[in-house]
């Protein structure tokens, strides 16, 4: 014979969402107020820079290779020492991610020799045509620092030579 | 019939109308809102401050909505079961009183549209009307899942119709009518000055009774099996859009709005409230809060509870609300009896005497849910 126990529990659920009313709310007002992401984070490519503004990238397709949606596009040009891109003797004069068809899976980045290109923090992709999907590479690559030249840039010759710069073990 | 109190009804009715309306507009802001803060949400706060424009847009939204009417459905009924819906929703609640009649500039007020001498059985006649609209809309689709959507939901009604009539039986014998006016009175007062005479401290349980059943009567969680999405998509509305979507999805908040001032009114007390009858305005006031906690008593419960199965839903209202709330009448009229014929103080007989049977009854559910049948085997 059970007759205060069935009432009390069903008292309890009551009382255990009023409680949570006195919470305070998760929410995030979005368009306002926006989260960090996080450190490992993949949103949309960046194509990277030299500090002396070069662009990283040397138009190898290597990361058009690895992609599994087949959603990059690269075509590579001729540097000159007149007009410099990139070290090395290649550079990227088209590159065009199709958003439409990235996953997001990073495979780029690991096969990009360079850390050319990088999955940035950006997450707010949006069009409104089919078209517009398709990012050329003036909206990836990333703005000319502070104090270094534009690409093209008229160099000394012999400078440039290596393509793929020493690199250390990547930290994270 | 003079030319002013015709004029005092269009308004009064007019009024209430409105009140009806807007108040099943920000009845939505306000179960969002308050169901957002049980889930640790904010809701919805962007058009207007504090979102106060939301049901507006809502509306906007509706209304430039595109009608749809499947091919198949049978047009005329289709067209129809929506106003069959709504009128009585708003109909409902003229027999409530909401305030105590008063003399303005000379002018004999009375805060209520219509004084039937037979109210409460006004009241359960209309919202029988109510289940007309919901099982036609379900019919006319010519969809499978509303036709189950709206059978269900009469034979729900129905069921729990029952329950609730006689939980206002132990209201109208309390009161010795069935004038909501009379019933109203009957609560004023107080017992020692301070406990006030409200029907829920003398019937309790039937109170209850009346609670439960018409949560089942305006198909709200978690009796809300009509519309049980997981089931039956959306029901009897499921082949609903637009305006005519607008009108259900209406009647439905409005019978929320209307059940609770008829609780509040038959066993709350109405709008008795402290220093009543001093100041008459106070009555609105004290109704309107009434209202507002009992609306969200019925949110509170969607928030916590899960929706019953349609079989156990059946049984508890044919097994266990029916004999309960027969039980209480019984009771309730022994008790009456014997307050008039002893002892006046033998009142406290029945709400000693229906808690007892209610405990009874809370067992038995509690014994028969143990039971081996509903044991997975």
């Amino acid at each position: 014979m059970r007759v205060v126990e069935p009432v009390v529990e069903l008292a309890r659920g009551l009382w255990t969402t009023l409680r949570m009313m006195l919470d305070k709310p998760v929410t995030i007002q979005y368009p306002e107020q926006k989260k960090p992401v996080k450190v490992r984070f993949r949103g949309r490519h960046v194509l990277m820079r030299y500090e002396n503004g070069l662009e990283k990238c040397i138009g190898c397709a290597l990361c058009a290779a690895a992609c599994p949606a087949d959603a990059i596009f690269v075509e590579s040009s001729e540097n000159t020492d007149e007009q410099r891109y990139s070290p090395g003797e290649r550079y990227a004069s088209t590159y065009e991610i199709n958003m439409l068809r990235c996953i997001f899976c990073g495979f780029c980045e690991d096969a990009c020799p360079t850390e050319a290109i990088v999955l940035g923090d950006q997450y707010e992709l949006s069009f409104t045509d089919r078209r517009q999907s398709i990012y050329p590479k003036e909206m990836l690559i990333e703005p000319v620092l502070a104090g270094a030249m534009p690409t093209p840039q008229k160099t000394e010759p012999g400078v440039y030579t290596r393509s793929v710069p020493e690199m250390k073990d990547p930290q994270d | 019939m003079n030319f002013l109190l015709v004029l005092e009804w269009l308004i009064k009715g007019f009024v209430w109308a409105l009140v009806l309306l807007g108040g099943f507009a920000y009845l939505t802001l306000y179960e969002r809102k308050a169901l957002a803060r049980i889930q640790s949400r904010i809701g919805p706060n962007r058009a207007g401050p504090w979102g106060i424009l939301q049901p507006i847009a809502d509306a906007v939204k509706l209304i430039f909505k595109e009608e749809l009417t499947p091919a198949k459905a049978d047009k005329l009924i289709f067209t129809l079961a929506p106003v069959i819906t709504v009128v009585p929703a708003v109909v409902i609640t003229a027999v409530v009183p909401w305030g105590p009649s008063f003399d303005i500039f000379g002018y004999h007020l009375n805060l209520y549209i219509a004084d039937i001498n037979v109210g409460v059985l006004y009241i359960m006649s209309i919202a029988s009307i109510a289940v007309y609209g919901i099982v036609l809309a379900g019919w006319s689709s010519n969809n499978k899942y509303a036709m189950m959507g709206g059978l269900r939901s009469s034979a729900q009604m129905i069921s729990y119709e029952i329950a609730l009539g006689l939980s206002f039986v132990s209201a109208i014998l309390l009161a010795g009518s069935m004038r909501m006016l009379d019933i109203v009175n009957a609560q004023g007062g107080y017992w020692f000055h301070l406990i006030p005479k409200w029907f829920v401290l003398l019937q309790p349980v039937g109170t209850g009774i009346f609670l439960i059943a018409t949560l089942a009567e305006v198909n709200r969680a978690p009796f809300d099996m009509p519309e049980a999405e997981q089931e039956l998509t959306a029901g009897y509305h499921t082949e609903y859009s637009g305006m005519k979507f607008a009108l259900l999805f209406m009647a439905e908040y409005t019978k929320m709005i209307a059940i609770s001032a008829i609780g509040a009114t038959l066993f709350f007390g109405g709008f008795n409230g402290p220093f009543v009858d001093k100041f008459p305005w106070l009555g609105p006031i004290y109704i309107f809060v009434k209202i507002i906690i009992l609306l969200f008593g019925m949110i509170w419960v969607r928030a916590t509870f899960p929706r019953i199965r349609y079989d156990r839903l059946m049984a508890f209202g044919w097994k266990v609300l029916l004999p309960l709330s027969l039980a209480l009448v019984f009771i309730t009229a022994v008790g009456i009896i014997l307050a008039q014929q002893v002892n006046s103080q033998l009142i406290v007989v029945i709400p000693v005497a229906s808690l007892l049977v209610a405990g009874v009854a809370v067992a038995l559910i509690d014994r028969t849910l143990r039971r081996k049948d509903y044991a997975r085997r």
